[in-house]
């Protein structure tokens, strides 16, 4: 194929990009869609199993809103860390990153022991109704997507202060990481209104 | 030091280099740490066609003990067992991932780039994949198969019904195999709208990468349904939760309700990327571009987004609302449209082409064929009175295979003899191909034809026997007699593959004088896949008069082209991770997890502890089992 007509030059084109630009961009995207799919048919059984039922919850108390709330509040204001994190990421600063990424994996230990509260506090064991059966799905479910992207952003820390954390590709990673943790925040705001606030409908 | 593909850098010292850089290391090692999505698309659709095989061996099974009545061949139990593991192995095991392995090895090839999106992701992938069906076969032997079909209905499939680990190895199958379809739909679809060749805009890729793209949205939104449910299935036979249970307010109707949310879907997920084989097959044999381009794109867009609500349709006889009836029956009816929009598309596309009557498209005609008899019993099944009359009867069993059949496998085998030089270098045998067509063509409707009239007689499905005198036994005899001739078909079709890998014709990079880019390399394609980046400008680039590239990859390291999704201009130069040992480790740790959560619910910790490591050190740069480790990153 030595007769190939060439046009335009590849090599000076960036070797990594931000948003949708990158691939990897669209490979967490892929996955938060999957398991935004996931938290719409677990809402979707919730409602449904609801609408079997005369009285939700049947013979039990609702979830105390204490700790639920909490775990709220300290996910939202996660989200301004977070939110820096991801600027500075974006703005390829080595020193901010490094500083952001330590906030973010320390600031998920105080909303893991008001999670660990929040399960004391649902009012019913897991085996005693479909109500409680979906009400610790949720929270299950949720408690899931908190452990792996901590795991994530852990790795991320020490991959962000060794030698490797310098390359343009490692920011990108570290956009997309705050990108997941967008996803953890909010999604909890949506399984908190229906497993603490359906019930008191 | 960074030497870059172009003018003065290709033939072939540029062969070299790229084949230094892509290649996989030697032996049993490269084997296992390959990340090249041509070697995991090949293993992906050789497994697929084992368990093909397995199930089919199970289908001729049935059709013996069935070919006469009250026949004690087999016990009830043991049928229970092999029905279920029939349908489970055909839709999970063989079917969906048949259909993502062609897309896994054709897909990056068609969109002239050089791998695929998250290669470890996809070996990854294909290892949970075959560790999952090996789990489910190895249970069934050890009489532990899975017993209440393979769509598991509650209370049937509840602990109360079903005791034992029967349905759990069932349902933990279903977390293996749709961990891989999931992490497949990601590759594809980033590797459809990112890392297409230049020029390529979205209304330039072919009709195949379309389908491959709606396919691939539909397993996102499907496959966590009948995750979720298997998961809430799990959960009630091990740790005592009610999801399905009435008697605590839990409901078997949910089960249903998630099932099908997936199970339609799915039969659309396996029937729209055969439908994209058709029309690469039709293009490249009637020489023209396929008839109303975007009428077919719309169509297979239309049909993915419609299988989202037909679901309720498997349900009618639940008794449901009467406007639910409405609903779901005028959405059943309507998905008729586009599919009658493409048959015609195709039929005009041969109509107004210059056909070629080779093997593929006789495949094609007897798809066409076949299926549109499928598709309007389909019409008639969607009506409820109708429905409530054939329900659970062998009618419905001849719709499905109908269509499944009709519509998947044979554009398939199609497909594979048209895509066979590519894989291999050398041509499939020839009368013998032909001749293959015809023998499936008669031994499939001969089994399932006279099923329609079985279940009109009234025979139910799923029955292990049935008593003579009811008019069904001369009917059966020819169902299993056609079973015979078909599976023989297979067995001829199988034997062509092995003969043609040996023997066959030399291939040459184009035999069909196809127009996509997947014939522009060598077959079977180099470690690299394309020498120089092919830019495209039309939707049939190889027909043009010219065949323009865009130089400027380094060759040292492994380097894609990474192009904006909807234009495909030139963007970014992305690395593409190199062969690695830790997706196969992983999914065997995975698979260990797995397999010890149907046992206890603390194998999810445990699991997940022995999970992290390695996943932690694939995604590491530099580590002791990176085959060869990128020289750029120093």
């Amino acid at each position: 194929m030595s007769e190939a007509r060439f046009v335009g030059d590849a090599s000076q084109l960036p070797d990594h990009a931000f948003g949708s630009r990158s691939t990897t961009w669209w490979g967490v995207c892929g996955f938060i869609a999957i398991e935004s799919a996931g938290f719409a048919l677990a809402f979707a059984s919730y409602f449904f199993l609801m609408a079997q039922e005369k009285q939700w919850p049947a013979s039990a108390f609702p979830p105390d809103l204490m700790w639920g709330t909490l775990t709220t509040l300290l996910l939202l204001l996660s989200e301004i860390p977070n939110m820096w994190l991801k600027r500075a990421a974006e703005a390829e600063d080595l020193r901010k990153v490094r500083t952001g990424l330590v906030i973010m994996s320390l600031i998920v230990l105080p909303i893991f022991v008001t999670r660990a509260f929040e399960f004391g506090h649902l009012n019913i064991a897991w085996d005693r109704s479909a109500y409680a059966s979906i009400t610790w799905a949720l929270l299950v479910l949720h408690s899931f997507h908190l452990i792996t992207d901590w795991a994530d952003t852990l790795v991320l820390t020490a991959l962000m202060h060794t030698r490797h954390g310098a390359k343009g590709r490692r920011f990108a990673d570290t956009s997309e990481n705050a990108l997941y943790w967008h996803f953890v925040a909010l999604s909890w705001v949506l399984v908190y209104a229906v497993a603490y606030w359906a019930p008191r409908l | 030091m960074s030497r870059v593909d172009g003018p003065d850098f290709t033939g072939d010292a540029l062969h070299a280099a790229l084949t230094e850089t892509w290649s996989d290391a030697p032996g049993l090692w490269g084997w296992i740490t390959t990340v090249d999505h041509k070697r995991v698309g090949r293993r992906y659709i050789a497994t697929a066609f084992v368990f093909l095989a397995l199930a089919g061996v199970l289908a001729l099974i049935m059709r013996v003990q069935l070919a006469r009545p009250e026949s004690g061949l087999i016990s009830a139990d043991r049928y229970n067992q092999i029905f279920s593991m029939h349908g489970t192995t055909m839709m999970f095991l063989f079917a969906v991932p048949v259909m993502q392995a062609m897309a896994v090895y054709l897909i990056p090839l068609m969109m002239g780039t050089r791998q695929i999106a998250f290669p470890r992701l996809n070996a990854f992938s294909y290892w949970i994949y075959l560790f999952g069906g090996v789990f489910l076969w190895i249970a069934f032997v050890l009489n532990i198969g899975p017993e209440a079909g393979w769509f598991s209905y509650v209370p049937l499939a509840g602990p109360e019904y079903s005791p034992g680990k029967r349905t759990d190895v069932w349902a933990q199958m279903i977390t293996f195999t749709e961990v891989a379809a999931l992490a497949g739909a990601v590759e594809l679809i980033t590797t459809i709208l990112k890392q297409r060749a230049a020029g390529m805009s979205l209304n330039r890729i072919p009709l195949f990468a379309w389908s491959i793209l709606v396919t691939s949205f539909m397993v996102i939104f499907a496959m966590p349904a009948v995750m979720l449910a298997s998961s809430f299935l799990i959960a009630d036979r091990l740790v005592g939760t009610q999801f399905y249970n009435p008697a605590e307010g839990g409901d078997a109707l949910l089960w249903q309700h998630l099932f099908w949310f997936f199970g339609h879907p799915e039969v659309y997920i396996i029937f729209i990327p055969a439908v994209g084989f058709v029309s690469q097959i039709t293009e490249t044999f009637s020489r023209r571009e396929v008839f109303g381009y975007p009428v077919m794109v719309l169509s297979a867009v239309s049909i993915g987004l419609l299988a989202f609500g037909l679901w309720v349709h498997h349900m009618f006889a639940t008794g449901l609302p009467r406007i639910g009836y409405s609903f779901f029956t005028a959405a059943s009816m309507m998905i008729a449209l586009p599919g009658g929009v493409q048959i015609f598309c195709w039929i005009a596309t041969i109509w107004s082409g210059r056909p070629r009557w080779e093997t593929p498209l006789l495949w094609v005609v007897s798809f066409i064929i076949t299926f549109v008899m499928g598709g309007l019993t389909g019409v008639m099944v969607a009506s409820v009175p109708l429905d409530l009359q054939l329900h659970d009867s062998y009618f419905v069993v001849a719709h499905f295979h109908y269509v499944l059949i009709g519509g998947a496998v044979f554009p398939l085998l199609g497909a594979v003899t048209y895509w066979f030089p590519k894989f291999t270098g050398r041509m499939m045998a020839e009368p013998l191909g032909k001749w293959n067509v015809l023998l499936s063509f008669i031994g499939f409707h001969l089994t399932f034809f006279p099923m329609h009239i079985t279940g009109i007689l009234g025979m139910p499905r799923r029955v292990y026997t049935y008593p003579a005198g009811m008019g069904w036994d001369t009917l059966n005899l020819v169902s299993t007699i056609g079973a015979f001739v078909f599976a023989a078909s297979i067995v001829l079709f199988l034997f062509n593959v092995a003969i043609s890998l040996r023997g066959g014709r030399a291939a040459g990079d184009n035999p069909w004088d196809a127009a996509s880019l997947e014939w522009k390399t060598s077959s079977p394609p180099p470690p690299y896949n394309f020498d120089h980046i092919p830019v495209v400008e039309s939707r049939t680039p190889l027909w043009d008069e010219t065949r323009p590239v865009i130089p400027g990859l380094r060759t040292e390291v492994r380097e894609l082209l990474v192009t904006t999704a909807i234009d495909a201009i030139p963007d970014v130069r992305d690395a593409s991770p190199s062969p690695n040992g830790w997706p196969f480790i992983a999914a065997i740790l995975l698979t260990i997890g797995f397999i010890g959560s149907i046992f206890t619910p603390w194998a999810v910790v445990w699991g997940a502890l022995l999970m992290a490591p390695p996943l932690i050190l694939w995604f590491w740069p530099h580590d002791p089992l990176e085959v060869k480790p990128e020289h750029s990153d120093e």
